[in-house]
């Protein structure tokens, strides 16, 4: 590769220099850095509350906090990690910096609405999070702000509401920027089965984004419309349906779950066929199925639901509907392994942690079928099982391919390497920490223990025990790959463009990219993972 | 790709009917609530707005004028918001 004219994004000085250069920069890799920086403070506030959570349930009884405040805890954790780190994640930032260089572009359809979707994003994080500083306390309804409790309690809910309605925007700025880059900023030669996988699961996000986000945004201004003028849509007394507000909540919330799993997806579908140096198995079938889970997941809400009062025939559908969306995921699962099957498989890092995704997908997987089976879910439902099933669905999915990700294409963003044998042992730290906090729940939950208390009885002890340990591990792992990141992206090795043989648009430019990714835009020519 | 797509350029007469034409939906919308339609009044209400909405999708949104895969997109939409309110009802309508 020739040495480019251009200076790198991180060097480019525009018409602002140092912090402003940042927060009013245009560019798409710097806004996905911005978003990275945002989400990662983010996510250690939200990290160490849920540390603080696990250390009160070491053992039963009051033992660091009481339970008001445990309830305070779990909702601010809920809305922290849910509206702030996992919904816009992996999109805002590993999408804002790739997917224009992945479909051959300088830039995202719209830049300057890309900064505003930052921006939004930022004022809707401090309404959200002010709630805990003002007011009557810090809101305790987690963070699906459940009615009739959301507009009875007189803790500080108006905040937190209007944050997640605020946050909203971002989102679907986001989603209509990506829609609109995909549609009409494709390279020539680039048609739909010749783009990567990633911006696949990037686009059937966006749509999700798009559509269903404005439905939250309505049910959340209803709750504030309810607390505030006492219209009734919700509450029994005044002719209004609870149960109302959960099919509203979960419309959204629901396909909010794939729009943070879809681009996790993505992610693992780069790093497979780099890593096993073969064309990924059945290109279309993973596309098709990436289609069809953000299609189908439009129509599975209803399983949140099973024992809040709803009609026998809604039941039956929303069962039969969730069984339904195993269906494409199982086909994703099938197409990795198939692609790792007599690959010359590289193991390093990303691959490792590409591999765990899988495992603990699986897991998250197969317990959402209990979850959707009607007479099981009525055992299990609000247990410490359902905490476990969607931990290792949201935190071992989303995290997990976030981490791959960052691990996968970390030289690419910095132009540096990390110290493999650090980020190796953080992998190993973590990967056994997470095993060890969320597994016991499986069991304490079908053994009858309910999510959302902060004491239990004590025939829960011991697994409450091993399942506190495991959050010290798993933070400890954390600090050590967040350590070794932040340490190399600063004296790390300089990297080649192409560090680990991939064989998509990103791994033809310089590492870090220049300002507009390509001295000239290309053509593609040939399919995305075309290894021979 | 974009310099050779032609833009369409709509007269403003047409805008000028389009306008009016909402207007005087508007007016019967608000003449119905006096009317005593029981369970039906909602169901005007939806199908006056429906038509105020197709008209602003048409005209104002350009999707007359536009490729048909953006008509195609829109009628995903449709579909989908159909088939979420179908589901909805099949709990309120089996309780």
């Amino acid at each position: 590769m020739s040495e480019s004219k251009q200076p790198s994004y991180l060097e480019y000085q525009g018409k602002y220099k140092g912090l402003f250069g940042w927060i009013f920069s245009v560019d798409h890799k710097r806004i996905g850095l911005l978003y990275m920086y945002s989400i990662m403070t983010f996510f250690i506030v939200g990290a160490t509350l849920g540390l603080l959570m696990k250390l009160e349930l070491i053992a039963p009884g009051k033992t660091i906090m009481d339970a008001q405040t445990y309830n305070g805890l779990f909702t601010l954790h809920g809305i922290t990690m849910i509206f702030l780190i996992v919904i816009p994640g992996i999109p805002a930032i590993l999408g804002n910096f790739f997917l224009p260089i992945m479909i051959g572009a300088k830039d995202v359809a719209f830049p300057r609405l890309n900064l505003l979707s930052w921006w939004i994003y930022i004022i809707g994080a401090v309404i959200a999070l002010s709630s805990q500083f003002m007011g009557s306390g810090p809101p305790d309804t987690g963070w699906t702000f459940y009615a009739p409790y959301s507009f009875k309690t007189t803790t500080n809910m108006l905040p937190a509401v209007l944050g997640a309605f605020t946050l909203g925007f971002s989102s679907i700025l986001t989603g209509l920027n990506f829609i609109v880059t995909m549609h009409r900023m494709r390279a020539p030669g680039m048609n739909w089965m010749k783009m990567p996988l990633f911006p696949w699961t990037l686009y059937g996000t966006a749509w999700i984004q798009l559509l269903a986000t404005p439905i939250v945004g309505i049910t959340l201004l209803m709750v504030v419309a309810e607390r505030t003028l006492h219209v009734g849509f919700f509450d029994p007394a005044l002719g209004g349906d609870p149960v109302l507000y959960q099919h509203l909540f979960w419309i959204y919330s629901h396909p909010a779950v794939y729009v943070m799993i879809l681009p996790a997806m993505g992610v693992i579908s780069e790093i497979l066929p780099t890593f096993a140096r073969k064309t990924i198995f059945g290109y279309k079938a993973i596309v098709a199925s990436t289609l069809a889970i953000a299609f189908v997941g439009y129509f599975v809400w209803g399983h949140h639901m099973f024992t809040a009062g709803m009609s026998g025939t809604a039941q039956f559908a929303f069962s039969f509907l969730t069984f339904l969306v195993a269906i494409p995921s199982a086909i994703k699962v099938f197409n990795w392994i198939s692609t790792l099957y007599k690959g010359s498989i590289h193991l390093a890092v990303p691959f490792y942690w590409a591999a765990s995704f899988i495992f603990v997908f699986m897991i998250g997987g197969l317990s959402g079928l209990v979850l959707g089976a009607l007479s099981t879910n009525v055992h299990v439902h609000d247990t410490a099982f359902v905490v476990a099933h969607f931990h290792f669905i949201v935190f071992g999915g989303v995290g997990f391919a976030f981490m791959a990700g960052i691990h996968y294409w970390f030289p690419k963003i910095y132009g540096r390497m990390y110290d493999e044998s650090w980020a190796l042992t953080g992998w190993v730290v973590f990967f056994l920490g997470f095993l060890a906090l969320y597994s016991p729940m499986f069991y304490l939950g079908m053994k009858g223990m309910p999510r959302r208390y902060f004491d239990y009885l004590p025939e829960y002890h011991g697994p409450n025990i091993f399942s506190s340990l495991g959050a010290v591990v798993m933070i400890f792992g954390l600090a050590l790959i967040i350590i070794n990141l932040i340490r190399s992206a600063r004296k790390g090795e300089k990297a080649t463009a192409n560090p680990w043989n991939g064989t998509t648009l990103e791994w033809t430019i310089e590492s870090p990219p220049i300002l507009e990714n390509f001295e000239e835009i290309p053509t593609v020519t040939e399919p995305p993972y075309h290894y021979k | 790709m974009s310099q050779n797509e032609k833009h369409h350029i709509v007269k403003y007469r047409t805008y000028i009917f389009v306008l009016l034409g909402l207007l005087t939906l508007t007016g019967i919308s608000v003449a119905v609530t006096g009317l005593n339609l029981g369970p039906f009044a909602v169901t005007v209400a939806l199908v006056l707005a429906g038509i105020k909405s197709t008209l602003v999708l048409l005209f104002f949104m350009h999707l007359k004028f536009d490729q048909p895969v953006y008509g195609i997109m829109v009628l995903f939409v449709l579909a989908v918001f159909v088939v979420v309110m179908i589901i909805t009802f099949l709990d309120y309508s089996f309780r």
